[in-house]
């Protein structure tokens, strides 16, 4: 199988005022072609900095990112971002929103092919009634969904999401995971996902890299034993409860170190 | 919906009916001398003559200019400027003690040497007004530039743009805003600062008309010209909030 992304012995600390902070240690895995990568781990524990340093946007103090065999130098077209803050352009109508990656050289279409694609994301993503509404008037939520739609609207074959549905309830959740899964099963994606939800972890990825309270270590990689096309009725299968279970506690003790480690410290992420 | 026009017009109007009645009380209680404070019937007498006789519309046009082209002028160097300071760090903090610095000095202290480097004409004014414009704005400019979060343009370079779509797509649209603000900030000063632009032998313009006035003591002139200023400053204020209004429909606002 190709390996898309590697990390080799990564590590990255953040110089702060307060000193030398590690942040990400001794990290290693591949991601293969077609993988559907989930990061699960406590907050602030250096989940979204891993994700960054394969997004383009951190180096590594030591170590290597690869992305197609080559190190990766800056951020590109071929790894499409989901941002854990949305990052929806607030001067642009929703529609526009979704349109600005498609007008742009690197992926440009044609006008009336681009006017067809927003509008299927627009309906898909359940937007259509804000097509030509500023961010301002939408809800947490429908931002998130915004930056998903534009995410996928120039179709990456690489796909970074940090968080991507946790602004959504549960409803728009689960259509949003099956969407997700629909439109892999179409397009063919590799997705790291970053979640802190051990149910939509399982349900989702094809393996589930565990880490550990800050500094970011692998704990433990699980392979999820579920074969493609996925839905609901795995969450039945005793399997998915003992892999549930397993991972839940993985996660519960990462939690409370991080906590321990917080505790001193102030409230803020 | 009409209610409500009216009701906010009210509430605009209110505190002008509100200042007119203080300058009556003021001169009728008799703790100032009566013919230190002309009434506001009396000034409104003279506004008028002043249109009527002595061409008042020409000495607000000229000041009106002078205004308009050192604001123009001076946030034309102002924005670039300030984006520039605002965008690299490093050269803020180079260069924020100086322009700080000059900010502090006040216009009218210049005047000397405008006079011995610039002369006496229209440029020597033109030169201490678009000075006031320029500092106010670059400042405003370049703290407003230096908020700027990276988030959009680490979005903008994930779905492909390149350094130009980047600038023209993102930071542009970003930076309007600050552009807005710090034009309106400019207006302000260039206009608090029009009279001591006019002391250089300004034979006509609202500020040279309130220094001749108050060689001959004229006080209903000087209030004449000190309210001029203040409407005409008020109503390009206006205009410009009208136009970022619909420049900045996108922006979030607290609930008018
Ligand atoms: N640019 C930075 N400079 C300094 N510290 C940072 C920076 N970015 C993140 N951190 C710190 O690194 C830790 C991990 O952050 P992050 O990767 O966002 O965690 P997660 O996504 O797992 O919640 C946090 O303690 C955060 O405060
Ligand atoms: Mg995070």
């Amino acid at each position: 199988m190709k390996k898309r992304a590697q990390f080799d012995h990564v590590s990255l600390a953040f110089e702060t005022p307060k000193g030398r902070l590690n942040v990400v240690e001794d990290v290693s895995y591949d991601i293969n072609d077609g993988d559907f990568i989930a990061v699960i781990g406590p907050s602030g524990c250096g989940k979204t900095t891993m994700m960054s340093m394969l997004a383009g946007f951190q180096k590594p103090t030591t170590g290597k990112v690869l992305f197609d065999g080559a190190p990766v130098t800056g951020p590109g077209p071929e790894r499409g971002v989901i941002f854990q803050e949305y990052g929806v352009f607030p001067w642009l109508t929703v529609k526009q929103n979704i349109a600005f990656g498609l007008k742009l050289k690197a992926n440009r279409v044609p006008d009336s092919e681009r006017d067809a694609i927003c509008d299927h994301y627009l309906s898909l993503m359940g937007l259509a009634d804000f097509a030509n509404s500023y961010p301002k008037h939408l809800s947490g939520g429908m931002r998130q969904r915004l930056a998903i739609a534009r995410a996928y609207a120039v179709k990456p074959q690489f796909l970074l999401m940090d968080e991507p549905f946790g602004a959504l309830d549960a409803q728009t959740r689960a259509n949003m995971q099956n969407l997700l899964l629909k439109v892999l099963a179409a397009e063919g994606k590799t997705v790291m996902l970053i979640t802190h939800s051990v149910e939509e972890a399982i349900y989702l990825a094809s393996r589930i890299v565990v880490v550990t309270a800050r500094p970011a270590k692998i704990k433990e990689i699980i392979e999820v034993p579920f074969p493609y096309p996925r839905d609901e009725s795995i969450e039945e299968r005793p399997e998915f409860g003992e892999l549930r279970s397993h991972i839940r506690q993985l996660v519960m003790d990462e939690y409370r170190a991080q906590q321990a480690q917080m505790r001193p410290a102030s409230f803020s992420e | 919906m009409n209610g409500q026009v009216v009701r906010r017009l009210l509430l605009g109007l209110a505190p002008w009916v509100g200042a007119i009645l203080l300058w009556y009380a003021v001169r009728w209680s008799g703790f100032v001398n009566a013919s230190l404070i002309p009434a506001p019937h009396q000034v409104a007498a003279k506004f008028y003559e002043l249109l009527t006789r002595e061409n008042l519309l020409l000495d607000i046009y000229v000041s009106s200019r002078r205004v308009v082209l050192g604001v123009v002028l001076g946030i034309l160097v102002a924005v670039p400027v300030g984006f520039l300071l605002g965008w690299y760090r490093p050269a803020r903090t180079f260069a924020d003690p100086m322009i700080n610095f000059f900010r502090a000095l006040p216009p009218i202290a210049l005047i000397p040497l405008v006079i011995v480097y610039f002369g006496v004409d229209e440029l020597a004014k033109l030169v201490i007004l678009f000075y006031a414009a320029f500092f106010s704005g670059v400042i405003v400019m370049y703290e407003g530039v230096s908020q700027i979060t990276p988030l959009y343009i680490r979005v903008a370079k994930t779905l492909g743009a390149n350094e130009f779509e980047i600038f023209r797509k993102v930071i542009i649209p970003l930076t309007v805003p600050h552009i807005l603000t710090a034009l309106r900030v400019a207006l302000g000063v260039a206009w608090a600062t029009l009279v001591a632009s006019e002391l250089i032998a300004a034979q006509r313009g609202l500020g040279a008309m309130i220094q001749n006035a108050s060689t001959y003591f004229l006080l209903d002139v000087i209030y004449v010209g000190i309210i001029c200023i203040g409407v005409i400053a008020l109503i390009m204020d206006l205009i410009l909030r009208k136009i970022s209004a619909r420049l900045l429909v996108w922006q979030e606002r607290a609930m008018s």
